[in-house]
């Protein structure tokens, strides 16, 4: 059980209804970037959008089961495909572009850039 | 490898098989159709553990409670018992009452159904025949019909239902009509709204359902057609649909032929193409998307591009067994 009374970072976000209008604006962001769309070509895009779906709710904060190796495995195909550190800035940059559009506070959007930017190393198979 | 138990016979489920693959190479008769998770018809329930969520995709939450799920999309994760006939799907007796030429190689198929079919406008029926041989066909009328519903059967070259009702399907023979199924379907709600429908081949069919309902129900959004096939000879309604378009002016119909000479009024190109580079901006759009599935797909992903909301697009790919569907 957690003691501290305050909003998680989740909740402060608004939870999965923000998930879910955040996802729609970065998908969209992630699959018109031709630095980086090859990575999300993919028939099935309701598939990926759930992927997505995951990707910011764990960025937000939110309940997640993922650790430090689910995210090796996760995109270890992508790290053969050229995965590097320029397509991760990029990702980054949709992130907080996304949360800006939504008008998400500046403090808020550190503190998901922070967790994103923690699983750098993970994501890229470092 | 897992093992797949059914009654007391036992199949072996290997790596990178679905659960489908493994009961049709033991000869198990299990219905299936479109191998894609479309057709719903290969349906079974898992009797002890629950299936992989994957499997369960397009089910209805109460199927899914019970353990259904679809045989052709279940890569199992452990050892399974499961069982073919706990809901079987329901159909209800169709009378051929008329076949009649589109073009070349459509025909529309009216057939009088014993129980009126609840169904929304875009759905498909799987129309079945006496020795089980099933395939998924889209309701091409509107709710204010539901008995009597058309269907607009393409003939492909070797395709064993299609040829079969192009060729020996009598006005009067029995065929059997399920349950309607499928979530590509118009809700009427959101009059206001724009709808962009672009279809290939028979993917006219849900989509002159669709527009008919539309345009019942009163839907004052401009509702914008594109309808594409290679060559002249493979589009059909034409005329009725520039009708249409006389009567309301918020509906708007564009041929497409992608090869070939074209008439007046008969765009150059393919229908997705056309219509994308014409709506460049389809935020708050309600899309719809039917026939081939490449064109499907692609075409979902630049409507979602171009602005509309994944939950405001719905497509249904009419998946068969080879690629030769335009
Ligand atoms: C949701 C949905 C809705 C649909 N709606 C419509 C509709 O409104 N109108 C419509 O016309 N269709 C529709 N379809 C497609 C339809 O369900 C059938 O798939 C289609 O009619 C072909 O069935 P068939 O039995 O004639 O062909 P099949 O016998 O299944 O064969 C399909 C194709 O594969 C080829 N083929 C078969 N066996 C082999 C083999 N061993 N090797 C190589 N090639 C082979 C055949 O020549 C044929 O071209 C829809 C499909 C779905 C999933
Ligand atoms: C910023 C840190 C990132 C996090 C926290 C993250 C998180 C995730 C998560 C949770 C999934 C779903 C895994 C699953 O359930 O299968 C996923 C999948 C995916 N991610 Fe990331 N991701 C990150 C960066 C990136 C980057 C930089 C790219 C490529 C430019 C990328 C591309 C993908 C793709 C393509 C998938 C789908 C993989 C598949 O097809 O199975 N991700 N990611
Ligand atoms: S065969 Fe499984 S859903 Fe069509």
């Amino acid at each position: 059980m957690s003691e501290t009374p305050t909003l998680t970072l989740y909740d402060q976000l608004g939870g999965e209804a923000a998930v879910n209008a955040a996802v729609d604006i970065f998908y969209r962001k992630v699959l018109s970037d031709h630095r980086i769309n090859r990575f999300f070509d993919n028939t099935d895009m309701e598939q990926q959008a759930a992927k997505q779906k995951a990707f910011l709710t764990m960025a937000f904060g939110g309940p997640n089961n993922y650790n430090g190796t689910d995210m090796r495995n996760a995109h270890a195909r992508l790290v053969k495909m050229g995965l590097d550190n320029s397509h991760f800035d990029a990702v980054m940059e949709h992130l907080s572009g996304t949360l800006q559009e939504l008008n998400v506070p500046q403090e808020l959007i550190a503190q998901v850039a922070a967790i994103a930017e923690s699983t750098r190393s993970d994501v890229l198979g470092k | 490898m897992k093992k797949i138990s059914l009654g007391d016979q036992v199949s072996f489920c290997y790596e990178g098989e679905t659960v489908l693959d493994a009961l049709l190479r033991d000869n198990i008769d299990i219905p299936n159709s479109c191998k894609q998770g479309a057709c719903q018809s290969c349906m079974v329930r898992s009797l002890d553990v629950e299936p992989p969520v994957a499997a369960q995709s397009g089910l209805k939450d109460v199927l899914r409670k019970q353990k259904h799920f679809l045989a052709c999309l279940c890569y199992p994760e452990q050892d399974m018992a499961i069982t073919l006939s706990q809901q079987p799907e329901f159909f209800t007796e169709g009378t051929v009452m008329e076949k009649r030429p589109l073009n070349q190689e459509t025909l529309l198929l009216t057939v009088e159904c014993k129980e009126p079919l609840d169904f929304y406008a875009g759905q498909f029926v799987n129309l079945k025949r006496v020795d089980g041989l099933m395939r998924s066909y889209s309701i091409a009328n509107s709710r204010l019909h539901d008995k009597k519903l058309t269907f607009h059967i393409r003939r492909l070259a070797g395709g064993r239902f299609s040829e079969w009702v192009h060729q020996e399907l009598l006005v009067g023979d029995k065929i059997a009509v399920s349950d309607p199924q499928g979530l590509c379907y118009y809700l009427p709600t959101r009059f206001e709204q724009n709808m962009l429908l672009i279809g290939t081949g028979s993917g006219l069919a849900p989509l002159a359902g669709i527009i008919t309902e539309a345009l019942q129900q009163g839907h004052t959004g401009d509702i914008h057609l594109f309808h594409g096939s290679r060559e002249m000879d493979g589009l059909y309604w034409i005329e009725e649909m520039l009708e249409l378009e006389r009567q309301y002016p918020n509906f708007h119909y564009t041929p497409c032929v992608s090869r070939g000479d074209s008439p007046e009024g008969v765009a150059v190109g393919r229908a997705n193409d056309i219509a994308l580079s014409r709506l460049p901006d389809l935020k708050g759009w309600r899309v719809f998307l039917c026939g081939h599935p490449e064109m499907v797909n692609e075409t979902k992903r630049q409507a979602y591009l171009n602005g509309a909301s994944l939950k405001d697009i719905y497509a249904d790919a009419f998946h068969v067994a080879s690629t030769s569907l335009d």
